[in-house]
């Protein structure tokens, strides 16, 4: 089934019966080439280029709940490549690539919207650090535009300019950012995938993987064991669990990180707006709601919602930014389970298990890097070689200490980037 | 979230400052090599369950707490002061 205008248009007139399914519900097979645990975001991207790039199409995606009912599903859509680091500065240029020709490759409307993303500064050393910020995006082949004050006031004359303890003195603006929807990004992936023979199996937990002589052999299931020649931890904020079966430890520590959307309103926020002061970021979905969200709650959590007091945190730092909102009501708040890593960046690698792989470690950032993450995965798991724009997300970089990519520079503190 | 500091009594979350796992309290030999020292520094065994944490209560009387929590449900059923864990 694919997806035109003249499709639509036909299926309106003849009551929409035509409609399938996007995916099948198979059973699981007794043995695939490739399983990927976890059919969030990341595991479906790389099973479709699996099979679209690679043409490796003997492949189960295990996922414990639904499709899009993890974090691909959670978060706040935002989609971004302005990064600065060697390491990530590659990755991330290389995703909104990926982003920009997504619907195309996979026929299907993600809503993708370059509606630009403006992180806005409020000091003299704040728009220092920009502006380096934004030659590096230059420099990476991104786009980047430094705004002084009345740059921003010509795009967000709402918000309050003139506060007196932060005062905003401009904004880097990356018009190539947006935000996609994220539901449909996670139902396309998964149709990619399905349609070209991947067995994405939904309900079906691992609780065990199987290892013979330091080789992985395949994976014990909630619904009976599988074999499989290569293996595939893509758990985001349950990766510890995963690993642990497997008698590993990984550098993660798991976070919680709530998200809040308002009543839907008319279109007032043309943009991602982010508040150099309080961390704090908005935007407005296609429905109306005003989706925003801010800092961790800070403290280790597998509870997918949070507490009260970053509740009232974020919503001080809103109000700060742009009163407006503050008459808007606020209809439902969610959180989200982060694999915080210790540098702040992601872990795309084997392991020291011949045929385990490992990607984890995204942090609250996965969602602009669905598309990368799944193709730099697919080309490890079908090449066994790093994909150049991935060559930087070693699992060893930290025991090692060589190629640590703080983008933030607060150290080893898993909760602090 | 209370936490029931040894010293203060039960506060807010709010007064409360959280390092990480409570393994920060056992810090390797400088000597130890680089196994033990990426275990202390990097690596977790993040549970989803009982962990063992610190806190510090930084606006209330400044004690560092190891703080015994149940990362899935927020539970939390033991706090003492780290000086004593160590």
């Amino acid at each position: 089934m694919r997806f035109s205008g003249l499709k639509i248009l036909k299926e309106g007139l003849t009551g929409n019966k035509g409609w399938r399914p996007h995916w099948r519900d198979p059973q699981p097979k007794s043995e695939y080439d490739i399983i990927i645990i976890g059919g969030g975001g990341h595991g479906l991207a790389c099973a479709h280029y699996l099979a679209s790039q690679h043409g490796i199409t003997n492949v189960a995606v295990l996922e414990r709940g639904y499709i899009g009912g993890g974090n691909v599903g959670r978060n706040t859509t935002i989609v971004r490549a302005n990064y600065s680091l060697p390491g990530n500065s590659e990755f991330y240029s290389h995703s909104l690539k990926l982003w920009e020709g997504l619907e195309q490759d996979l026929n299907y409307n993600v809503m993708h919207s370059q509606r630009g993303i403006i992180n806005l500064f409020h000091s003299d050393g704040q728009r220092d650090d920009f502006a380096r910020r934004g030659n590096m995006m230059l420099s990476q082949g991104d786009d980047a535009e430094l705004l002084d004050t009345e740059g921003v006031r010509k795009k967000l004359p709402y918000l309050d300019f003139e506060q007196t303890r932060f005062p905003i003195f401009g904004g880097l603006f990356h018009a190539r950012g947006g935000t996609a929807r994220h539901d449909a990004v996670a139902w396309g992936f998964a149709r990619g995938a399905d349609s070209r023979g991947v067995d994405l199996i939904q309900k079906c937990e691992v609780t065990g993987i199987d290892i013979q002589n330091g080789v992985v052999t395949g994976v014990q299931t909630s619904r009976g064991p599988i074999r499989a020649k290569k293996v595939a931890m893509m758990g985001a904020g349950r990766s510890s669990q995963i690993a642990d079966m497997a008698g590993m430890r990984l550098p993660i520590e798991s976070h919680v990180l709530q998200a809040f959307v308002t009543e839907g309103l008319k279109p007032c926020i043309d943009h991602v707006i982010t508040y150099g002061m309080g961390h704090f970021y908005i935007s407005q979905s296609d429905k109306g709601g005003l989706v925003f969200g801010g800092d961790l709650d800070m403290y280790a959590s597998y509870a997918a919602r949070g507490n009260l007091p970053l509740v009232e945190h974020v919503v001080e730092a809103g109000m700060t930014l742009m009163p407006m909102i503050g008459k808007a009501k606020m209809l439902r708040s969610w959180g989200g389970i982060m694999d915080m890593s210790p540098d702040g960046s992601p872990i795309i690698d084997r392991t020291h298990i011949d045929g385990l792989f490992v990607s984890c470690g995204w942090c609250y950032g996965g969602f602009k890097a669905v598309p990368a993450g799944g193709h730099v995965m697919a080309h490890l798991l079908a090449t066994d070689q790093y994909h150049p724009n991935a060559t930087g997300f070693r699992l060893d970089r930290f025991r090692s200490g060589v190629g640590i990519i703080d983008e933030e520079a607060t150290g080893s503190q898993h909760n602090l980037h | 979230m209370r936490i029931q500091c040894p010293i203060c009594g039960s506060r807010d979350r709010r007064e409360f400052y959280y390092k990480g796992d409570a393994l920060a309290l056992k810090r390797p030999a400088p000597d130890a090599g680089a196994e033990a020292w990426d275990d202390y520094v990097y690596l977790r065994d993040n549970p989803a369950g009982w962990h063992s944490e610190l806190w510090q209560h930084e606006a209330g009387c400044g004690a560092w707490l190891v703080v015994e929590r149940n990362i899935t449900s927020h539970e939390i059923r033991k706090v003492t002061l780290a000086e004593d864990a160590t």
